[in-house]
């Protein structure tokens, strides 16, 4: 990968990570709920929007760097996956099991589930 | 049917209006202002650059390694690889830093730079379903929901490992005869 590429691509990642750290928290102050929104909100959206730009890449529409910068890079940074798991294993200690078992399986296949439409939509333009 | 509808917003502003002044017109109009409740962290620019910054850094080494770390097959290994150790990672930083006190200060801003900012970085989840979903359209089910199946499981396992390391770290650390070092 060029050094450009990988630098733009960092950055993105960055403000991916800032745009979660503010997504989550506004979802946090509006939502009161034991189950963690937030995160589950960012994961999907992200997924989706991954999807899109790799969709676009395939119908080339979009050149691989920009799927790379802005799906890789700031959508990666965007979407976590240990925050997710954290909060799976929390829901488990508070004995909360059908949250716990929802945060990590339906989370996973409405990701998946946005993957695809991503991935649809964006071959489809 | 239309029923006119009282158009309270004008008063109401008017009336706001008049409270935003200061009643002695020698103080400033901020300084008049009641002792306003304190930022929320996630709106605060310090908070949110440590985040950016350390997200950066995380998005950089999870691309490194991805790109080092070659596929079995139709089973993204990298990506695998990254979301476990990040998952476990996190879970050992929360504990050690709940263990070192409470959520402020400097302890907040690793939190924001290590957990929230790198690992949030290193780790992802849009790659890990559009990776699952791309399994299926490649004609790889199975793989797909292997790892799928496997990523969540095993990470719920590594953040359980991570959080049962730090405090046993944490317990390692508090033993009498560590005290005086």
């Amino acid at each position: 990968m060029n050094p450009g590429v990988f630098a733009a691509l960092c950055v993105a990642g960055g403000v991916g990570a800032a745009l979660r750290f503010v997504v989550d928290g506004l979802v946090r102050s509006r939502v009161k709920s034991v189950f963690p929104w937030g995160t589950a909100v960012i994961n999907v959206s992200g997924s989706l929007l991954l999807g899109v730009l790799i969709g676009l890449t395939l119908s080339a529409v979009v050149a691989p760097q920009w799927a790379l910068v802005l799906g890789t890079g700031m959508m990666g940074g965007y979407t976590t996956f240990s925050t997710a798991s954290i909060e799976t294993m929390r829901l488990v200690q508070e004995r909360e099991y059908v949250m716990a078992f929802s945060n990590g399986f339906v989370v996973l296949i409405a990701t998946v589930a946005a993957g695809f439409g991503g991935l649809w939509l964006g071959a489809a333009v | 049917m239309t029923t006119p509808r009282p158009d309270a917003g004008g008063a109401a502003d008017d009336a706001a209006s008049v409270h935003d002044l200061p009643i002695d017109s020698d103080i400033e109009v901020t300084d008049a202002r009641p002792a306003a409740r304190p930022r929320p962290v996630h709106l605060r620019w310090s908070y949110i650059g440590l985040v950016a910054f350390g997200g950066a850094v995380g998005t950089g080494v999870r691309e490194t390694l991805s790109l080092l770390i070659p596929a079995a097959g139709a089973f993204p290994v990298g990506i695998f690889v990254i979301n476990i150790t990040g998952a476990f990672a996190l879970g050992l930083v929360l504990e050690t830093l709940l263990h070192l006190g409470a959520d402020e200060g400097a302890r907040r801003m690793l939190r924001l730079l290590i957990g929230t900012g790198f690992m949030g970085g290193y780790t992802t989840y849009s790659t890990f379903a559009v990776g699952v979903a791309q399994a299926f359209t490649g004609g790889h089910a199975w793989v797909g929901v292997l790892y799928g199946v496997l990523t969540v499981v095993v990470g719920a396992a590594a953040s359980f490992a991570g959080i049962a390391v730090g405090a046993e770290i944490q317990r390692w650390r508090a033993l009498p005869g560590r005290r005086n070092r």
